[in-house]
């Protein structure tokens, strides 16, 4: 990935009550060996603690990872927690165990990507950093 | 022929009163050309590096095996774990899995339920009948083992910080069905530690949990002599990341913890050590897996024996439940999951399980169909009676690899285990994060080298095709929720409400006490309180553990 000037700060959530925080806590790591500042949750939060959490850390993009089957409910409330808090350019990545026929309906409920199960970290951390330039466009800010 | 030797003294004893007792499963058992296969080999010597390392099966140290027949005499149990959406969908698919030869239950619940909300509680909302049944008042529970009789079958409940309430639940219906509490078989999990460690279905502090599981270990030793009172699981540790040795090391240290807890609170030790089980998973690099379950066998006994002085055989016997390793499935190319859980699978029997779960192909998916399901199952059955390998007992034993293996993980293990010790002991590991972050770094170092392809995951990061055929999933639908809350409100509005105040404002006294709260909480879920009613009057008591 080509370099950034200063560390895109970026939140990985685990909405929901599953406690499989593996693949949270690699990404969480991955992105930070790449330079990002990288706020991890923790498990279990609500998608109004997420939501709240980015603002106030002031995040440029927002990663979300489920492996309960929860995603179709958590994952859109997460983005309208950021919308009722008038928030718009934050992206928000989805991940975890979700089928491939649900990809569709978490797009259309404004989420930027989902990963799926084996999908190599490169691919995800060039996700990040395409989300994180996108706010800052939004933003008009020249990052 | 040698008489006199310790290897006659063990045939003349322990094996033979093992068979005239359990006769093996057949008379002979013989090679496709008729000869006849050895029940057990040993060396030509015995000496006393033997006898201390290895030793028979079904003596100290049990490198070897917990039964001196051990599957001549009986299978493992093949236990398929299984619960999803209501309690009437989960009765169902156990009355399939029963049908086609499933010889024990093993009873997933749903988040909130393994966390202590009910259904209709916001915290659940979109989690209600995902991973697991929802259980919120005994009503479900009578449901969900609805026309199985609770003496025919052995239950495993995979519950934990709330494990004495559905336990009462169990015990409950057991009456209902007119099945005292002596005759139940099965095992809750209620190893908590581990939930703070790795699984995350946390409660409260580890201070009242501990308490909570020793009531547990009390009242059972007295009321269910046949119920493994906890399950103390490496399972998830290694799903979190762990290495093999860690896994061990980890698991042994909540073991001790849960030990020693119990003799704090005044138990006996010999009447509630033969009620421990362990759970471990079983992954992908065959020969490290068998060396692993037979270390920790070892290392068990020797810890039984020679750290807590216990006497009785049975308190020293490291008996364990396997399930496949479930990180290790892809969600590409799923069929090629069969073969993976074949080979977890085969180092689970050779390494001496006394029940398997066998993962199914498609869960990396989502939750398996029926069909996943009972190729798993059947997985299990052609090792069990077409491989062979059940019919002589741990036949890696004596193989310079293996043997070399099994003392290095050994090894490790204990000096993790020291480690831990010398850190103030394994809730002040917790607490402090050392544990969690073990893990941390082997999970990682671990994905850095499938990312690298330094390791290779077929059909991952080699061997990849373009696969456009979606293999059919099984969903649970969104109704569910509803359906279970309007259930909830339904048994909400028969019940004695005037008496469920009474029984949680009762338990709520006791808690507060240092009584035995089994009792309290068998009253209260006979009343029809709620899981998440009952919970609430804990947490007001005790507190909730944040990360």
């Amino acid at each position: 990935m080509e370099k950034i000037n200063r560390p895109y700060r970026v939140l990985v959530g685990k909405p929901g009550l599953d406690g499989h925080d593996r693949g949270a806590k690699f990404i969480a790591r991955a992105l930070r060996d790449e330079g990002f500042e990288v706020i991890y949750t923790g498990i279990r939060r609500t998608p109004d603690e997420i939501a709240a959490a980015a603002i106030q850390e002031d995040v440029a993009a927002i990663g979300l990872s489920s492996l309960s089957g929860a995603h179709l409910k958590l994952f859109p409330e997460v983005v309208k927690a950021l919308e009722r808090r008038g928030v718009t350019d934050i992206p928000v990545i989805g991940g975890g165990v979700i089928p491939e026929d649900d990809i569709p309906t978490l797009i259309a409920a404004g989420l930027t990507e989902i990963f799926t199960p084996g999908t190599p970290a490169d691919t995800i951390i060039n996700a990040f950093a395409e989300a994180c330039r996108k706010h800052f466009a939004a933003q008009g800010d020249n990052h | 022929m040698k008489t006199d030797t310790p290897f006659t003294d063990w045939q003349e004893n322990e094996l033979a009163k093992s068979i005239s007792r359990f006769p093996e499963r057949r008379e002979k058992f013989t090679t496709h050309g008729g000869a006849e296969v050895q029940r057990l080999a040993v060396p030509e010597e015995i000496d006393n590096k033997y006898l201390t390392e290895l030793g028979f099966p079904g003596k100290y140290p049990y490198t070897r095996g917990v039964q001196p027949t051990m599957y001549r005499g009986r299978l493992w149990t093949m236990r398929q774990y299984a619960g999803f959406s209501t309690a009437a969908e989960s009765n169902k698919r156990y009355r399939y899995l029963l049908d086609q030869g499933t010889t024990g239950l093993s009873v997933a619940f749903d988040l909130p339920t393994q966390i202590g909300y009910d259904s209709d509680d916001a915290i659940s909302s979109g989690e209600v009948g995902k991973v697991g049944v929802a259980i919120d008042t005994m009503a479900d529970m009578e449901t969900l083992f609805s026309e199985i009789p609770l003496d025919k079958i052995s239950t495993s409940m995979t519950i934990n910080s709330p494990a004495i309430v559905l336990l009462a639940m169990y015990v409950a219906v057991a009456e209902k069905q007119g099945v005292s509490a002596d005759k139940l078989r099965g095992t809750i999990q209620n190893d908590v530690l581990k939930e703070y460690i790795a699984r995350g279905t946390y409660i409260f502090p580890p201070r009242p949990s501990l308490r909570l599981i020793t009531n547990i270990f009390q009242w059972c030793s007295s009321n269910t002599p046949s119920f493994n009172t906890i399950s103390i699981s490496g399972y998830h540790i290694r799903e979190a990341g762990s290495t093999a040795a860690q896994e061990v090391a980890f698991t042994l240290a909540n073991g001790m913890t849960y030990v020693q807890t119990a003799l704090d609170a005044g138990l006996e030790l010999d009447v509630f050590a033969r009620r421990l089980a362990f759970f471990f998973n079983a992954h992908n690099n065959l020969l490290e897996e068998v060396a692993k379950f037979r270390a920790a066998r070892r290392m068990w006994a020797k810890i039984m024996q020679d750290h807590f002085g216990a006497t009785n055989p049975a308190s020293k016997m490291l008996r364990f439940h396997t399930q496949t390793a479930g990180a290790s499935l892809t969600a590409q190319q799923v069929n090629n999951n069969i073969v993976r859980v074949t080979i977890q699978a085969l180092a689970a029997v050779l390494g001496g399980t006394q029940s398997l779960h066998t993962n199914s192909r498609d869960e990396a998916l989502s939750l398996p169909t029926e069909e996943s399901v009972r190729i798993a199952l059947r997985t299990q059955q052609i090792i069990a009676h077409e491989s062979g390998v059940a019919d002589t007992i741990d036949p890696f034993a004596g193989s310079y690899y293996i043997e070399e293996l099994t003392n290095r993980i050994e090894a490790e293990a204990e000096d993790l285990i020291a480690k831990i010790e010398d850190k103030g002991g394994v809730v002040a590991c917790i607490e402090d994060g050392f544990i969690q972050r073990q893990i941390e770094n082997a999970a990682y170092e671990y994905q850095k080298d499938i990312e690298s392809k330094d390791r290779i995951i077929v059909g991952v990061n080699e061997f990849m095709i373009e696969e456009d055929q979606k293999p059919e999933l099984l969903r649970v639908k969104p109704e569910v929720e509803e359906a279970q809350v309007a259930n909830l409100r339904r048994v909400k509005q028969e019940r004695n409400n005037e008496l469920v105040a009474k029984r949680l404002s009762e338990l709520r006294q006791c808690a507060g006490t240092d009584q035995n709260l089994m009792e309290p909480i068998l009253a209260a879920v006979r009343s029809y309180a709620s899981l998440g009613e009952i919970c609430k009057e804990l947490r007001s008591v005790f507190g909730e553990y944040r990360d």
